[in-house]
């Protein structure tokens, strides 16, 4: 990426911005609308905003959320889609729940369990959209209808985790020293992350690298790209989507469990809307949904301006959960729109 | 048609033409369905009349209830069909858009009181706002479709995100009663009519679509758009308008559903109001043969498709499968269906029977 | 085989889809260190021999053998085409718009999972600067001109070390500096060795560079020639199917129009351009009158009467309807002034596949008459009898699908279309293509049947003879230009010929 602008740096500004990939021109805009908002968000509504620990509490939160998101743009990048996401997550939650809970399992076991989940999702949800061609929409849509009523029959009702391991595990807090703060009582508090955080980061910077630096990663791009072309430049389209849905998959299984391991507890009704908010972070994030453009940076960017938006919403006094619902639509509706005008522009 | 069927001489071409029919899959299903109730357990079918609370005569029973709640399927099918056979895509956002349109409704209906003793205006002034409101979250979904070219599924994304928020505040995230017994009619039985007033209001639905399509061109339009759009814009059609059109339709569906839908608790509750409602929706166009990709569309098979749904759900009931586990089931419904239809695996199927033909020949 | 010098070799190469013999027979040969033209009209089967040749999907060869350097080649796929060593140029770019250009350049060909983008993009800056192509290696393919996207193809099939290199149409998007860079490459590979096959609709290209020509015509072998004993005319008429010679005495059967000098046309366009790449161009029709734009394929004959009809936007001009200025953007327009046009694909432009024979019969008088006025059954069940046995289409039933007709008769479908809008003005372009020679003859006797009942209309085939029959005033266009304006005693195959080839051969 670096490369690209060292380029044409003598070309000037105006010929840099020209130059650029779409990919690339994406990312920017995103970045700077994600900077933009954060700084207007500490120098406008203060004190909260200023905290380390409100940036490092968007990581907490937003783990697993990143993680799917992660596995949404690659399958958008190939011009695929997966809505089944959210519902993954909550069956890898409520398994994993009764797995340990109710049948004592161990940790090592439940992570298995829930990549297995993964996994399963990915390869049937992927065959039937690589191989028997159909539609990635109705087949993930009925993944998630199949994961979610799965979920209620594994077990009804939500309930928290009682495992010593995993709540071991659960309550793990990574100190980050130097970033912490003092609270109203006057004590210094450390500023800390959890491990799913660590996870989504591995996740991101495992899948830069191989959709930057891989072979397979820059199929996917070329797939998304023209699956046509990509055909005659003696690339296998078939195997290639097959991947990207299996991959997004595992994804979903990985981050099923992050999220499990943030809220400790299995329910139904958990991760509700995730797949929506994946979508819409990828989108934010400069990934392209007619396919071929994307970035999994931007996509963790995306990810961070959501919750950021969602934590400006709150912090402003709109403390109605419908708010939070209507601005990510309209920054949705907003990107979209953007990107069908910037395809458009770019066709002429 | 069919008395051309008639006149033909032979049975068994009628057997065939049946068959072929679009329709048929349809009612097969409904038939498989019914006869494995009765099988398994007759008492399916019992239909008791009784006394509600109000004292009116109402008929219960697993087939009075499909009646009842498949009928707000079955006219969201119609404009789903419509959408489907223009677009090739799906509205996802239909369940969502229901909300806005029972909030508005309600909103209307009671003013700035949540709750009124007497409604701010007549219940068909509160239905024609909601339906004008419902028809612009349609021009909505159809611009983005039509002229931004964005996919169907993934446009109508944006509403079904924001439509339950937007529902909410409408009404301030408020939930408005309305105490007016006549606006409870709508959902459940007029006085002294034991038959679930849904049911009437989805055979008003189909009367109005069956007389459209014979008076108007939507089929023919819809349809050459659906199957070849560079050509019907060179036969003079404006293929963007008439997606926008079946998108506007589908509002209208959708303001009748609000209405059924507000009617039966006379209150509205933003998040689960038509939960899912989509899903049966498309399951129903899907169900009743048309072909998801656009095109050639049979209204009569995805009406039929709405009420095997329901009878599909009642029968699941009877067995004891919990309303939230439902979606699995449906979903394996779905993947056999589209697995079924799908090109692929049709051209490997015939190449496979072709192949065995060949091999008993030889 | 005999020919010891041979690199391929195609034998009596079969191959059908439904409904259209698109190869019958066709053998095709072509040396090491040659530059060998394929040349053909539209439909003659050259992109379906190219295809059988990379092994396209849907495009496997019925019956006959392909072999390299004497050892028979089962190609099934793209990239078995490009493992034997045949590297393509498609006519369309097949390069993945989103990726960069160097990217463009090796993917798909390497084995490594890893991705060396330094390695890459300097090999790739040496090949573009050694062609001297105007881009970077990091440039997004996108961003470049359709004519470098096209060069930078052409790079990459040079790169792969192929032996056989097939350029189809490569040169439509060039302009004529980049054509020269693009021949000086091409007699670069043809010292090394490499066999190319050329496929252009430019007669001055085929004479500079090729070698040898093979002409093809209707899904068969004309003949194979070296380039000295085929003249341009001689070329221009194996093309189109009539030796010359036999030609040269047929005329036009109608008698020349005379027009009268107070006379408004019918129709009448100034200066019109569309967005597909035409040159403004002027054009008139009188009543009663048959005319028609000539010209190779690829000459705009085509784009020019769609920007008559509004089907691709137009830019500039003005139009006039029996002496009034009119507005078309778009066909409706063009309908309501009784315009009327049957388009030249007529898969993606014509038929709407599912629905039924009587619903397509209908359907554009159904959308000038309006919406909320239907046809009722009755009437729209009268129409398509009317016309089904007016025009003999041969079809189960009224109710049967359009796409399960054969092409002739789908054609006739297309044509009831338009004739029951009674237009006084019809635009045919290449009604007669792939159907079979009793319809063609009966379109055109229709087409002269019309006319003398005062119909205008403008009649686009790639047969001679067909327009030479029907029409009494050809507009000649070459390069998307028009050319000239044959009437009278100048419509004689040979002098259509020769405004066609241009040049002085």
């Amino acid at each position: 990426m670096s490369s690209n602008n060292k380029t044409s740096a003598s070309g000037g500004l105006g010929n840099k911005f020209k130059n650029m990939t779409d990919t690339n021109l994406l990312l920017t805009i995103t970045i700077v609308v994600f900077l933009l908002m954060y700084i207007g968000a500490v120098v406008f509504l203060g004190s909260g905003f200023r905290k380390p620990q409100t940036f490092f509490n968007i990581l907490n939160a937003q783990a697993a959320l990143i993680i799917l998101s992660c596995g949404m743009s690659l399958v958008m990048i190939t011009k695929g889609i997966d809505i089944s996401v959210g519902g993954v997550t909550a069956l890898v939650c409520m398994c994993c729940a009764v797995y340990l809970d109710f049948h004592n399992g161990n940790v090592f076991m439940a992570v298995v369990i829930a990549l297995a989940i993964g996994l399963a999702f990915g390869v049937v949800q992927g065959f039937l959209i690589a191989y028997l061609e159909i539609q990635p929409f109705i087949v993930t849509l009925a993944g998630m209808f199949f994961a979610r009523g799965m979920t209620t029959i594994v077990n009804t009702d939500p309930f928290n985790v009682q495992n010593e391991a995993f709540v071991a595990l659960k309550g793990t807090r990574i100190v980050i020293p130097g970033m912490g703060s003092v609270n109203k009582l006057g004590n210094y508090v450390n500023a800390y992350i959890e491990i799913g955080v660590i996870v989504a980061l591995v996740v991101v910077a495992v899948l830069f690298v191989v959709l930057k630096w891989t072979k397979l990663g820059r199929q996917f791009y070329a797939v998304g790209g023209n699956a046509q072309s990509a055909m005659m430049l003696g690339i296998n389209v078939k195997r290639t989507k097959f991947l990207a849905h299996l991959l997004c998959g595992l994804l979903a299984g990985i981050g099923g469990f992050v999220y499990f391991m943030h809220v400790g507890s299995g329910s139904p009704s958990h991760a509700v809307g995730a797949e929506m908010n994946a979508i819409a972070s990828s989108i934010i994030g400069g990934t392209m949904l007619t396919g071929g453009v994307g970035n999994i940076f931007g996509t963790f960017v995306g990810v961070l301006s959501l919750s950021t938006i969602q934590n400006i919403v709150s912090s402003a006094g709109l403390d109605d959960a419908w708010w939070t619902g209507i601005t990510i639509a309209a920054m949705l509706c907003l990107f979209l729109i953007v990107q069908s005008v910037v395809i458009s522009r770019k066709k002429k | 048609m069919g008395t051309k069927e008639l006149m033909k001489p032979k049975n068994g071409n009628n057997f065939t033409k049946l068959f072929r029919n679009q329709i048929f899959i349809p009612l097969a299903a409904l038939l498989l369905l019914a006869l494995f109730n009765l099988i398994a357990d007759p008492s399916f079918f019992k239909i008791t009349l009784g006394y509600n609370n109000m004292g009116n005569p109402v008929l219960s029973g697993f087939l009075v209830t499909i009646l009842d709640s498949g009928s707000e399927v079955a006219i969201l099918a119609i404009g789903m069909t419509l959408v489907t056979a223009a677009t090739g895509g799906q509205d996802i956002s239909v369940g969502a858009a229901v909300a806005i349109a029972g909030s508005v409704l309600l909103r209307v209906l009671c003013g700035h009181d949540t709750r009124p003793e007497t409604l701010q205006v007549p219940i068909i002034v509160g239905f024609l706002v909601c339906c004008v409101v419902a028809m612009l979250f349609g021009v909505f979904n159809g611009v983005l479709v039509a002229y931004f070219k964005i996919q169907p599924m993934v446009a109508t994304l944006i509403l079904y995100t924001a439509g339950r928020s937007i529902a909410a505040w409408i009404n301030n995230n408020e939930l408005p009663i309305v105490n007016e017994p006549s606006f409870g009619y709508f959902g459940g039985f007029i006085p002294g009519i034991p038959i679930p007033t849904p049911f009437f209001i989805a055979i008003i639905c189909m009367i109005v679509i069956g007389l459209v399509l014979k008076f108007t061109n939507l089929r023919l339009y819809t349809q050459a758009v659906g199957i070849n759009e560079n050509s019907s814009r060179l036969n003079g059609l404006n293929p963007q308008i008439i997606k926008v059109l079946s998108f506007v339709i589908l509002g209208l569906c959708v303001a009748v559903v609000g209405l059924i839908k507000t009617s039966r608790v006379s209150s509205i509750n933003y998040s689960v109001i038509a939960k899912d409602i989509e899903m049966d929706a498309i399951l129903a166009v899907a169900l009743g043969g048309n072909a998801l990709g656009g095109g050639k569309f049979n209204m009569t098979a995805s009406i039929i498709g709405a009420y095997v749904i329901q009878f599909l759900t009642q029968t699941l009931f009877k067995f004891n499968v919990k309303s939230t586990a439902l979606p699995a089931y449906k979903a394996v419904v779905v993947i056999v269906l589209v697995v079924i239809s799908a090109p692929v695996v049709r051209e490997w199927f015939s190449a496979t029977m072709k192949k065995l033909k060949t091999k008993e020949a030889a | 085989m005999g020919n010891e010098s041979a690199l391929l070799e195609m034998r009596n190469i079969h191959k059908s889809f439904p409904g259209v013999r698109a190869l019958q027979g066709v053998d095709f040969t072509l040396r090491a260190g040659e530059v060998h033209a394929l040349m053909g009209e539209n439909g003659a089967g050259k992109s379906t021999l190219i295809k059988v040749l990379t092994g396209v999907s849907g495009y496997v060869k019925d019956e006959g053998t392909i072999s390299l350097e004497g050892k028979a080649a089962s190609i099934r796929s793209p990239q078995d085409a490009q493992k034997v060593g045949i590297s393509t140029v498609y006519q369309e770019i097949t390069l993945c718009p989103n990726l960069s250009v160097a990217e463009n350049m090796y993917i798909g060909r390497t084995q490594s999972v890893y991705q060396n983008w330094k390695k890459m993009n300097a090999d790739t800056e040496k090949i573009l600067r050694s062609l001297e192509i105007p881009a970077t290696a990091t440039q997004q393919l996108e961003s470049c001109s359709i004519a470098v996207q096209q060069m930078i193809a052409i790079a990459r099939a040079v790169d792969m070390d192929c032996k056989v290199l097939i350029l189809d149409e490569p040169t439509s998007s060039l302009d004529e500096q980049e054509v020269a860079k693009l021949f000086k490459l091409m007699r670069d590979l043809k010292k090394r060795g490499v066999g190319i096959i050329f496929v252009t609709h430019f007669l001055d290209q085929v004479y500079e560079i090729c070698d040898r020509i093979t002409v093809m015509r209707d899904g068969k072998l004309v003949g194979e020639y070296e380039i000295k004993d085929l003249p341009r005319v001689k070329l221009v008429s194996a093309m189109l199917g009539k030796e010359l010679d036999d030609m040269a005495d047929i005329q036009s059967e109608q008698k020349a129009y005379e027009r009268k000098k107070d006379m408004v046309p019918v129709f009448e366009a100034e200066g019109l351009v569309s967005d597909a790449g035409i040159k403004p161009f002027n054009f008139h029709i009188d009543k009663g009158e048959v005319n028609g734009f000539t010209g190779l394929l690829g000459s705009g004959r085509s784009e020019s009467v769609r920007a008559i009809f509004g089907a691709d936007r137009v830019l500039g001009g003005k139009v006039k309807k029996d002496g009034k200025e009119i507005k078309i953007s778009k066909p409706i327009d063009a309908m309501r002034n009784g315009i009327a046009y049957l388009p030249e694909d007529r898969k993606i432009d014509g038929i709407v596949g599912d629905l039924s024979v009587r619903d397509n019969l209908i359907l554009a008088q159904q959308v000038l008459k309006g919406f909320f006025k239907p046809f009722s059954k009755a009437e729209a069940n009268k129409f398509a009898d009317e016309y089904i046995k007016l025009l003999s289409i041969k079809t189960a039933s009224a109710d049967t699908p359009i796409k399960s007709l054969s092409g002739g008769n789908q054609q006739k479908v297309i044509l009831a279309r338009w004739l029951l809008t009674h237009p006084d003005y019809l635009i045919l372009d290449e009604p007669t293509r792939g159907i079979d020679v009793g319809t063609k003859v009966d379109i055109q006797k229709l087409v002269l049947k019309l006319a003398s009942e005062g119909m205008s209309v403008t009649f686009i085939s790639s047969e001679m003879d067909e327009m030479l029959r029907t029409c009494s005033r050809l507009i000649v266009m070459r390069d998307r230009k028009v050319v000239g304006e044959l009437s009278g005693d100048e419509l004689n195959q040979t002098t259509i010929m020769n405004t066609i080839a241009g040049g002085d051969r």
